[in-house]
């Protein structure tokens, strides 16, 4: 899958958790623009490992701030 | 209001300087505020709560009233059986007031090895290292044993001496979702396979008082070839025909690596421990570095927790009676019409949800009036942002105190509209 296949694959993903219809940009943060809490991003992030099958430890999400980021590891995770 | 007429509220406020510049304390401020803003609804400090004296396990005097205690961790009632209390006068008269050392140095005295080898038998486990906290026992014990390219599965509910364990090490952390068993199948599998895996469930979860499946849980986890750690701190001295906890209850014993435990709930004391059947185990003592560099418990702390242990082996009849609290006390609420943390009584701890922060506190406080203490819970402690009251029944209260409780309940929910 390229990058393009997987960003749009998170896009239809973080529909259901962007309460707030916040513009999806590279550089929207998930703390600060999309206001995701702890639990929130919880369940945002068993909806990406179930959909492409991969683990993304807590360590890992911590790299992890914004939405360009987010798309770079699991395109990274899908590779490995 | 009332309760400043009473003389009994007298809550801290910390006052907060206008125009300072921000230092490495401004991160504070929205916790500051909104604990500012509930003070100044007139509403009795639930954080700042003294017991000017202690009359039994059950009662106390609290904020200058006499009070049912309601939230404390002293499900056995054993801080005032006189055979502990006899243990440790003696420990403190023959051994001294403390140990001034580290387990590995100066700080083992037969008392800490007559406290292990309780434990053993108590467990019927082979090792028994007891830390001077049951917050330091996971703390030592999950970071130690998972290191650099492990991996530990744990539940999203996890308690934060748990996660501040994951924190100390420095293996790869995943969590899923309360009790789901499907989710954590799913994350154990995707960890490559040659990787090392640690799986941390709890017996009885504290905030909800809800209990895990442990059965399924712990064949899933040997499915994945992970190594098991429980935490039994709610349900030791209680839960499982011999007090062993929730998973001796569900015949999943022997397939447990870790039992973590502690003192301070059952037993009646302070303390922390771990159990297990791992034939290195012993090494923990020289590997684990919350063990290795804190002083250990004072004579008489030991001294008073290996007598309970002793007497918690054969209490069955109270943990009959403290069943019976548990689901006369459930019932009751549920008729009330309040709204509880698990459809049926599964520990305990009975938590009764509460529509928010404040209405929460206000009923805290309701009860605080009727003489009734219990546990006022709220984010981070709790799961899904939360406000909880938490009672924690007592082996050692009487069916009348029950039925007092309740009343106690009725009044305060009408009073402030809860039911």
């Amino acid at each position: 899958m390229d990058r393009a296949q997987v960003d749009s694959r998170i896009r239809s993903l973080i529909e259901p958790f962007n309460k707030k219809r916040v513009e999806i940009t590279g550089e929207t943060s998930f703390a600060g623009d999309l206001e995701f809490d702890s639990l929130t991003v919880m369940d945002f992030v068993a909806a990406i490992e179930d959909e492409f099958d991969i683990i993304i430890s807590m360590n890992q999400q911590a790299e992890i701030e914004n939405y360009g980021q987010l798309v770079d590891a699991v395109c990274k995770l899908q590779a490995g | 209001m009332a309760t400043m007429s009473e003389g009994i509220s007298q809550p801290d406020a910390p006052e907060v300087l206008e125009g300072d510049r921000p230092d490495l304390f401004s991160k504070f401020d929205p916790l500051i505020k909104q604990r500012e803003d509930l003070l100044a609804s007139g509403v009795e400090d639930p954080f700042s709560l003294v017991m000017e004296k202690v009359i039994s396990p059950t009662r106390a005097i609290c904020n200058g009233r006499d009070t049912i205690l309601l939230g404390t961790y002293n499900y056995m009632g054993m801080t005032f059986d006189p055979d502990v209390i006899e243990a440790g006068k003696k420990a403190l008269d023959e051994f001294g007031s403390g140990t001034t050392g580290s387990r590995v140095l100066n700080g083992t005295y037969q008392g800490h090895k007559a406290c292990e080898d309780a434990l053993k038998e108590f467990y019927a486990m082979d090792h028994a290292m007891v830390f001077s906290t049951g917050y330091q026992a996971n703390l030592g014990i999950i970071s130690t044993i998972a290191g650099k390219g492990d991996y530990i599965v744990l539940d999203i509910d996890s308690h934060a001496s748990i996660w501040d364990g994951c924190s100390l090490g420095n293996a790869e952390v995943v969590p899923f979702k309360h009790n789901d068993i499907e989710a954590m199948d799913k994350r154990l599998g995707r960890i490559p396979g040659d990787a090392g895996k640690l799986v941390v469930l709890e017996g009885v979860y504290s905030m909800l008082g809800d209990i895990a499946p442990l059965k399924e849980m712990i064949a899933v986890a040997k499915n994945h070839g992970a190594m098991v750690l429980v935490d039994e701190a709610h349900s030791m001295g209680f839960i499982g025909p011999n007090g062993r906890g929730v998973a001796e209850e569900q015949g999943v014993i022997d397939e447990v690596d870790f039992i973590i435990g502690t003192f301070s709930k059952s037993v009646g004391t302070v303390g922390g421990f771990c159990v297990s059947n791992h034939p290195k185990f012993e090494i923990m003592r020289l590997v684990c570095r919350p063990y290795v560099f804190t002083a250990s418990l004072p004579p008489s702390v030991v001294a008073t927790a290996a007598t309970s242990i002793r007497k918690l082996m054969h209490g069955s009849n109270k943990r009959a009676h403290l069943w019976e609290n548990s689901k006369r006390l459930h019932g009751g609420l549920t008729e009330m019409g309040f709204t509880l943390g698990t459809a049926e009584p599964q520990s305990a701890i009975v938590a009764v949800i509460m529509p928010d922060l404040e209405r929460g506190a206000a009923m805290w406080e309701a009860l605080l009036h009727e003489g009734l203490y219990v546990n006022l819970a709220r984010p981070p402690a709790t799961p899904a942002g939360m406000t909880l009251l938490r009672c924690s029944l007592c082996a050692e209260h009487s069916s009348e105190e029950v039925e007092t409780i309740l009343g106690m309940f009725m009044r305060a929910g009408k009073a402030t509209g809860i039911i």
